[in-house]
């Protein structure tokens, strides 16, 4: 029965601390449904090979660009420094150490953040503020499995996927500016770059990427799944997907180099 | 006037409330409201804006849970199902939303075919494209099958939002304020298809509204409600020769217009 008096509710601690305990325990209970749905049939094959098209192939002309530029940049900037030493033969190897362990795995995630984060927060956050969800919902359509369930799964499978692709620019740019410098021939460039590359350095980079993908398809699904206040409650879904996910994406880094360095 | 529909059977109670009781916080919503829709009939829920009449049909739908009370909808207690049971109660519960809700990156065939083949795996692709032209043909937007939600005015998108719950064939219609923004002659033609839902689909619907010509025209009784509970009920005319203040402002408001 009714039985408040009519007053606000008093926080437990602050409010702002309430608040902060509140999101991670909705946050958690959203993570847990994803893998709840993710494992009950039907799968959505359909809106998942869309999902796949977006996160993917409409990324490749941003990712192509940026990776490639990246390789290239990351050349020139090493070679004064490697040259004091008489070392210019290193940087191949250098360049795909830093291509493939790093640059490309956090480069890529931080290009789909800001492409595919805000635009899937903003997709869900107008589909939220237009009762488009409920709309599925009241026609028993379960929305959560069709729209979240699909794009988490499609940026965790695609990240990698896409950093691939990043790393494979990236040394195509380092080899342009190794190319017009020292007339290295492509063989001889890619046989030096993967000399010092092991098993490990793949195997964490693709781990990275598909965490990345992961972190980016939850924290914007969420955000736009739980927007509220009309049009403004999009553009802050949009951007909190961004800041949001990039935050961890950082964080992830540190992590997972930290236990990669001590496997090594 | 409505003439009431003959065939309302006074013996079947298709949604039954009982003291239901919802609050958002401090704000308290409903306040204990009960209310029996019978089968064939159509209930309008009058009421100024904020007073809680959406709130009691998402409730219905399963979309909120109510503080305390029991909602029954086809025998059944809504907040007691499990999310298995409350789908298969959704397919025979109609919504259709104030903002019409179309989904704005599919055609109108498409937001029309959705619900039928999410809820139906086996169904061919000629008995879709069928279905689709029997509701299209229903809310007499045959034309717009290619057309983006975009592309419509805001009484087509309505008449397709009705066209996408009725695909489902429905026994219950919940309509949210369906001439909410429209001309008068645009409501009226909307008014006239609830009436022909009610006729041709033989659904029971409640109707939210705060149009009186809305009420007048759709309703074959009236609820009024007032500070999260219901004031007045009844046919048109028994309600409007109550007393209460709200019901006598409603009333010379809309004689005024």
């Amino acid at each position: 029965m009714d039985s408040s008096n009519g007053q606000p509710d008093k926080p437990l601690i602050t409010a702002g601390i309430d608040a902060f305990f509140l999101g991670v325990y909705n946050t958690w209970t959203f993570v847990a449904r994803f893998f709840r749905e993710l494992c009950r049939l039907p799968f959505e094959r359909r809106e998942f090979v869309r999902q796949c098209y977006q996160v993917g192939y409409k990324s490749l002309a941003l990712i192509s660009l940026t990776g490639f530029i990246t390789g290239l940049v990351f050349t020139k900037q090493s070679r004064p420094s490697l040259s004091e030493f008489g070392a210019t033969s290193w940087l191949p190897s250098l360049v795909a150490i830093a291509i493939i362990r790093a640059l490309a795995p956090l480069v890529t995630a931080l290009i789909c953040a800001g492409k595919v984060g805000s635009s899937i927060g903003a997709e869900l956050g107008s589909m939220k503020v237009t009762e488009q969800i409920d709309a599925m919902e009241v026609s028993a359509i379960n929305p959560f499995k069709y729209l979240v369930v699909t794009r988490v799964l499609a940026t965790t499978v695609c990240l990698p996927i896409l950093m691939a692709y990043t790393a494979l620019v990236g040394l195509m740019g380092s080899y342009l500016d190794v190319h017009l410098n020292e007339q290295l021939s492509i063989t001889t460039f890619f046989l030096k770059a993967f000399n010092d590359i092991t098993f490990l350095d793949f195997a964490a980079s693709t781990f990275k990427a598909m965490a990345y993908g992961f972190t980016i398809g939850i924290v914007s699904c969420y955000q736009g799944y739980h927007a509220t206040q009309g049009t403004q409650g999009v553009g802050k879904a949009a951007n909190t997907s961004v800041v949001i996910s990039m935050f961890l994406i950082f964080i992830e880094e540190v992590i997972i180099v930290q236990v990669v360095n001590s496997l090594r | 006037m409505k003439q009431r529909n003959p065939d309302i059977d006074m013996n079947e109670v298709v949604i039954s409330i009982r003291d239901l009781y919802k609050s958002f916080g401090p704000n308290h919503v409903l306040r204990g409201v009960d209310l029996d829709v019978h089968k064939g009939e159509n209930v309008v829920v009058l009421g100024r804006s904020g007073t809680g009449k959406s709130v009691l049909i998402k409730i219905i739908v399963g979309l909120l849970y109510p503080d305390s009370g029991t909602v029954s909808v086809l025998g059944q207690d809504v907040s007691h199902l499990n999310s298995a049971e409350l789908r298969e109660l959704r397919m025979q519960v109609g919504f259709s939303f104030q903002s019409s809700a179309l989904y704005d990156s599919m055609t109108v065939g498409e937001n029309l075919a959705f619900p039928l083949r999410r809820n139906n795996k086996k169904i061919s692709n000629d008995q879709v494209r069928r279905m689709v032209d029997i509701v299209l043909d229903a809310v007499g937007l045959s034309q717009a099958v290619n057309q983006m939600p975009a592309e419509l005015s805001g009484g087509q998108k309505k008449r397709i939002g009705i066209a996408r719950t009725l695909i489902l064939k429905p026994q219950i219609m919940l309509y949210d304020e369906p001439t909410a923004g429209l001309d008068p002659i645009t409501s009226t033609e909307i008014n006239n298809l609830i009436n022909e839902v009610q006729r041709r689909f033989n659904t029971s619907s409640i109707i939210i509204t705060h149009d009186l010509t809305c009420a007048k025209e759709t309703g074959d009784s009236i609820a009024v409600m007032q500070e999260g509970k219901f004031v007045a009920k009844g046919a048109f005319d028994e309600v409007f020769r109550t007393e209460n203040d709200l019901i006598q402002s409603f009333y010379q408001y809309n004689f005024i217009q």
